[in-house]
């Protein structure tokens, strides 16, 4: 059984951005103890000789003319689609 | 069941029911299912509209589209007009997508019509259909059992023949996992086959789009609509759905597939269509493909990882659900996937932040991508020799509601039939097979190889017409 301390758990939450509170840091953290004990049966396997496949069917590099194409979407469009907005752009809290 | 897509198109474009009928009555028959929780949203105004756009082509002798009137189901993962896209989060609760997916437009320009959206697990992530932020979808066949998943509520609906088909999107099983659940047919196509763009990403590398229907052949009408190049998804590739059949002389079952572990029922009606291919003269042989073993370990290292990378978009900045009064920047990230994920969203975005973090990278992610080709390796030897590859597309029938909710790995363990065929691109059907004792469906699934869609409808037809 895969064992993960409770804060490496609370590093990984920060990692990807997710703000947890204990209980679910607590529940979460034996539920990763149990899928990395599963995942870790890909040990068993000697792929030193293998290359990677990341991706399948084998498609090259895609090419095209770098046009401008007509879009049915418009800047007022994607602004409304913000949470918070002042005229022509996005309002966030300060960053710095 | 029949063919239904031809029959409505027929009596559409003769006059003697119209489009606005149809959307009616479909939207009736969606109202009266709804306590399978299987719709999100009904597109009722949108749908009115384009049914009177299209009666009116009909009655000016106008060319109205191949799928002129024919109501269908979108997944709740693709950007479509006329309710929110949610993907059955709380956190795209609100989204009005301001595009289509070329999957919908392309139906859209032959005349099919969107009635609704269907329910799912939260950003596809599931096999249940548990997941999601607006409740479990119930099974056709009984309600106190799951719809399976991802794609729940696409499968439900079609199986109530609420419509003739639905869209769903598949990256381990999602799509077929549920068609065998509900008793209907379900296709995830060749990697590439269909456009992605205008649908929520989950794993780049496997995610596909396919459908629902009650017959191969409704099945082959929406996949030729669908499939082709799109200069939006690179990923595309030329439409595999103009292919014609490979003749199956060769039929490999994985046996792997076939152990104790599977419900005897299912074992059991497995064995009886290989007796009927048999007597038909096909060749039909057990085969080893060793690595299916590791394919789940495989799949929950690199899905994880590309969905820690494909929802790191969501930050509640430019659009979806931004939790209230974060003072910083970071707090705000935070605090909005927090309320805006469901928790096996976070656990998934978890272990992928977890392979892909210096130090562990190459032990899993790397492992896994060569493991991977392991697996394709065998495959293209299995098909060196046999036409088509065959399974039992899931273990056991509809497992009960909250029977697998407390130990993900077990829930996981319910893809295990599925995922192989996802991690090596190639093509899949789900055929219902009959019921267990409790009338629960099964379902065979045909794995072909890589652009053999064709050569598997073909099979599923030959199959309905045998037990005509």
């Amino acid at each position: 059984m895969v064992q993960i301390t409770t804060n490496a758990v609370r590093d990984l939450a920060q990692l990807s951005a997710l703000a947890l509170d204990d209980d679910e840091l607590a529940a979460l953290t034996d539920d990763i103890e149990h899928i990395l004990t599963y995942i870790n049966k890909l040990d068993e396997l000697d792929t030193s000789e293998v290359p990677s496949s990341y991706q399948v069917g084998g498609l090259q590099n895609q090419y095209r003319d770098d046009v401008v194409q007509p879009h049915t979407v418009t800047t007022e469009q994607l602004l409304n689609l913000a949470p918070e907005r002042s005229a022509t752009t996005i309002k966030v809290p300060k960053v710095l | 069941m029949a063919d239904q897509i031809a029959s409505i198109v027929q009596n559409v474009a003769n006059g003697s029911k119209t489009a606005r009928q149809y959307v009616l009555e479909r939207i009736e028959r969606a109202r009266s299912s709804e306590s399978y929780n299987a719709l999100l949203s009904l597109t009722e105004e949108r749908a009115l509209e384009r049914a009177d756009m299209i009666d009116t082509k009909i009655v000016d002798g106008e060319a109205a589209g191949r799928l002129a009137g024919v109501p269908f189901v979108v997944k709740d993962n693709f950007l479509a007009y006329g309710a929110p896209t949610t993907a059955a989060s709380k956190l795209l609760e609100n989204f009005d997508a301001p595009l289509q997916a070329t999957a919908v437009e392309r139906l859209e320009a032959e005349g099919a019509i969107c009635i609704g959206k269907a329910n799912l697990d939260a950003f596809a992530h599931g096999g249940s259909t548990e997941n999601s932020a607006y409740g479990v979808t119930k099974n056709a066949h009984d309600q106190t059992r799951v719809a399976g998943g991802s794609s729940g509520g696409s499968a439900v609906v079609t199986a109530l023949d609420v419509v003739s088909f639905a869209l769903g999107t598949d990256t381990g099983g999602s799509i077929r996992q549920p068609a065998a659940f509900n008793g209907v047919y379900g296709i995830k196509p060749t990697y590439g086959a269909v456009s992605r763009y205008g649908v929520v990403a989950m794993a780049s590398s496997t995610d596909t789009i396919g459908c629902f229907a009650s017959s191969p052949r409704d099945v082959e009408t929406v996949m030729q609509v669908m499939a082709g190049r799109d200069e939006r998804d690179m990923t595309t590739i030329d439409a595999v759905y103009s292919n014609k059949p490979r003749p199956v002389k060769k039929i490999g079952v994985i046996k792997q597939t076939m152990t104790d572990d599977v419900a005897p029922s299912i074992r059991a009606a497995v064995e009886a269509q290989c007796d009927a291919w048999r007597q038909a003269g096909c060749q039909v042989d057990m085969v080893d493909l060793p690595m299916l073993e590791y394919s789940l370990a495989m799949y929950y290292i690199i899905v994880p990882a590309e969905i820690s990378s494909n929802l790191a978009r969501y930050d509640g900045i430019r659009y979806g659900r931004r939790a209230e009064q974060a003072a910083t920047l970071a707090e705000l990230y935070g605090r909005t996937r927090d309320q805006g994920f469901v928790t096996e969203n976070k656990r998934r975005i978890m272990i992928g932040s977890y392979v892909l973090s210096s130090g562990f990278f190459d032990a899993y992610y790397s492992q896994a991508q060569r493991a991977r080709t392991m697996l394709i390796r065998e495959f293209e030897a299995l098909f060196a020799e046999y036409d088509m590859l065959i399974s039992p597309t899931t273990p056991t029938t509809a497992f009960a509601i909250g029977e697998n909710t407390d130990d993900p790995v077990k829930m996981y363990l319910s893809d295990i039939m599925t995922v192989p065929a996802s991690l090596a691109g190639i093509p899949a059907l789900n055929v219902p097979i009959g019921h267990d004792d409790a009338g629960l469906p099964i379902g065979l699934q045909l794995i072909g190889r890589y652009g053999d869609d064709m050569t598997l409808l073909s099979q599923a037809r030959g199959m309905m017409e045998a037990t005509r």
